[in-house]
């Protein structure tokens, strides 16, 4: 009942007519620059963060809310029509997706993702709700140790899942950890690493490294690539599926519904495992498995709706720990931070209009992405057709006119640059850069909370040991760490990824 | 000696410089008794200065780049591996360009040094026609002026800090 009561409360402030707008708002700017190639979610996030300025922090956060669907939604577009995943939970999507609209299928693949992922979305509101305060309480029993091993837990698992080389991930968070404390050193007031100038003394902004890293190196990446996309446009039309269709997805969209909300809740697995794995489920139920990857209807419906499940779950360590599980999360913390808010198991007591708001305001940003947007995707597929020449300088002077107005700082415009150049030789070097995000959000956190628990014991290691909660948490991560690395594992999880 | 996997021992080059640079930071250089670099102050792991951590997340770093580096010499990765050329004329347009404008911005205002972004970076595409560049960034700009400064009222400089254009109300920010 009182999950009842907090939702009702919640959709009390998420359903008013100016909080609506500004979901849908949100909703429609997202998935706006959302399909735009090479724009995924986080860059598209990074970019209309100002646009949120001028609001209160729970309109603002309901807006983030919207414009973090749409940018989902715009992503599976783009995956689909396009054969181009704007990140890496999106890989599954282009398999089946893609081929599905090289039969003509675009608009009944683009439909039951919407639909598959609204489902999805529902379901997983509803356990955030009844899930999300007793994680809270349990957060209020966390020590300094137990979060620094949290922590751990959440980076290893979060490079753990992810695809490509264990050692460079590692490598590239602790790259992203090294960034973050660039700043002011709040126990001793030393700024580090600001090279006297006055605008890194407050350190850099996730705003700032997200667009340079994963917006400008992408221009420039496609601009090198030059135009070779084949893009399927004329089957959009007739979004809706039939009931043929929804029946034979609709085992799929359930499966990808449990099997995503609860991967979503672990920290670090988030999306990209859930759709993965919902993926790989499908294939292996299949009484004919030799359909998936050419255009099965299923291969869509499962990973999308796992997809947004486990977009939406992954929420709950976000709002109860602090703790950011995907590039994405990051963001959006580093959003909440800059209205003022900062996560954590705190917030539900101390501001539950803005928690439960939030919470409900998910739910509303996914309904507005069928009801309203995907109607109208159809203008916005047009834009891919537009050529890149005319696009690309539309992007950027977006990029860098958000740069800018994040914290009116020129500054912040040619860092940025800077870690556009980063994250081109990112791609070079064959670099995920991904985890960067993850630890560059930790960094100060991880310090600060390990700089608290060794002064409680004295500059005893051992605390991380004797504690039951960060032991646990340790063995996990250490588990992880040696399943991966187990040779016959490590074949298998090359497979799975060569497959997506 | 030939390198199996070039990407990664450069990738591995690279963690490896950002890590020692982090480090010897953190640390400071001292030679003899002459303070090159004063570093930030150490501590004890029980009472940690604010150079502890990065220090030796530095350390950290520079052994794992290390340790990708002489794995990838063993690696015989073939055209996997091989090292992409680095384009520079997308690179150097494109970043020249956003520096441009993030230098231009406080003192021509954003219409000015809008254009210089859009006909820069313009310079690093496949085709580049003037005469489109000029257009499509007078279009930009204009858009952006109405939806950022107009619209979402972002301070953003609009005009040339020159006094008797301040007194146009549109260039006030």
């Amino acid at each position: 009942m009182e999950l009842l009561h907090h939702l009702y409360e919640g959709f009390a402030i998420a359903l008013t007519l100016q909080n609506i707008f500004y979901a849908f708002i949100g909703c429609m700017l997202g998935t706006l620059i959302g399909v735009l190639p090479g724009i995924g979610p986080v860059a598209t996030i990074a970019m209309l963060l100002p646009a949120t300025f001028a609001l209160n922090p729970v309109s603002a956060l309901i807006m983030l809310a919207g414009i973090y669907y749409g940018a989902q939604y715009g992503g599976s577009t783009t995956a689909i029509l396009v054969n181009l995943p704007g990140e890496v939970s999106s890989v599954v999507t282009c398999l089946d997706g893609y081929q599905m609209a090289r039969k003509g299928q675009a608009g009944k693949a683009l439909g039951i993702a919407a639909l598959g992922s609204f489902f999805a979305g529902s379901v997983a509101t509803i356990l955030i709700a009844g899930f999300a305060p007793p994680l809270a309480e349990l957060a209020l029993k966390f020590g300094p140790a137990d979060y620094f091993s949290l922590m751990v837990l959440g980076l290893i698992a979060a490079v753990v899942l992810a695809h490509g080389s264990l050692i460079k991930a590692i490598a590239m968070i602790i790259l992203g950890l090294l960034t973050g404390l660039i700043g002011t050193d709040v126990n001793s007031g030393v700024a580090r690493y600001s090279f006297n100038m006055p605008e890194l003394i407050d350190g850099v902004g996730i705003g700032t490294v997200a667009m340079g890293v994963f917006g400008f190196s992408e221009i420039i990446r496609n601009l090198e690539l030059g135009e070779a996309r084949e893009i399927f446009t004329k089957g959009v039309s007739g979004l809706w599926p039939t009931w043929k269709d929804i029946r034979q997805s609709s085992g799929a969209v359930l499966r990808g519904t449990i099997l995503g909300s609860a991967l979503g809740i672990l920290p670090g697995g988030g999306p990209i495992l859930g759709s993965f794995s919902a993926y790989t489920l499908e294939k292996k139920l299949a009484k004919d498995p030799s359909r998936f990857g050419k255009g099965a209807i299923e291969g869509v419906a499962a990973p999308e709706s796992a997809n947004n499940a486990a977009a939406q779950t992954s929420f709950i360590p976000l709002l109860t720990l602090g703790i950011p599980c995907t590039p994405t999360m990051a963001l959006m913390i580093g959003a909440m931070i800059i209205h003022g808010i900062q996560p954590g198991p705190q917030i539900m007591t101390a501001r539950p209009d803005l928690f439960w708001g939030m919470i409900a305001s998910m739910w509303v940003g996914n309904f507005m992405l069928v009801v309203l947007n995907l109607p109208l995707i159809g203008m916005w597929v047009k834009l891919l057709t537009v050529k890149y020449d005319y696009l690309f300088p539309a992007i950027l002077i977006f990029c860098c006119v958000g740069v800018y107005s994040i914290n009116n700082a020129a500054m912040d415009v040619l860092l940025a640059a800077l870690f556009g150049f980063v994250g081109y030789a990112f791609v070079k070097f064959q670099m995920e850069p991904a985890p960067l995000l993850l630890g560059f959000v930790l960094g100060p956190m991880m310090e600060e909370n390990l700089r608290r628990a060794l002064l409680l014991s004295r500059g005893d290691p051992a605390v991380f040991f004797t504690r039951p909660i960060s032991l646990t948490l340790l063995i996990i991560a250490a588990g992880l760490l040696a399943i991966v690395m187990a040779p016959s594992i490590a074949r298998k999880r090359e497979e799975v990824f060569v497959e997506g | 000696m030939k390198i199996g996997h070039p990407k990664n021992f450069w990738g591995g080059v690279m963690f490896a410089a950002l890590g020692l640079m982090f480090a010897v930071i953190a640390r400071g250089v001292t030679l003899g008794d002459k303070v090159l670099l004063p570093g930030y102050t150490m501590g004890t792991p029980a009472r940690m200065g604010p150079g502890f951590f990065p220090f030796w997340l530095g350390v950290i770093l520079v052994v794992l780049g290390v340790v990708i580096s002489i794995s990838a010499v063993a690696t015989r990765a073939g055209a996997e591996g091989k090292l992409e050329r680095f384009h520079r004329k997308p690179l150097l347009w494109v970043l020249g360009a956003i520096v441009l404008f993030g230098v231009l911005l406080k003192p021509l205002g954003m219409l000015l040094s809008g254009m210089v972004l859009i006909v820069g970076a313009g310079l690093g595409a496949h085709e580049f026609s003037l005469k489109r560049s000029l257009l499509l960034g007078l279009f930009l700009v204009v858009f952006s002026a109405l939806v950022f400064v107009i619209g979402l009222k972002l301070p953003i400089p609009l005009c040339p800090e020159l006094d008797a254009l301040q007194s146009i109300g549109l260039c006030r920010a």
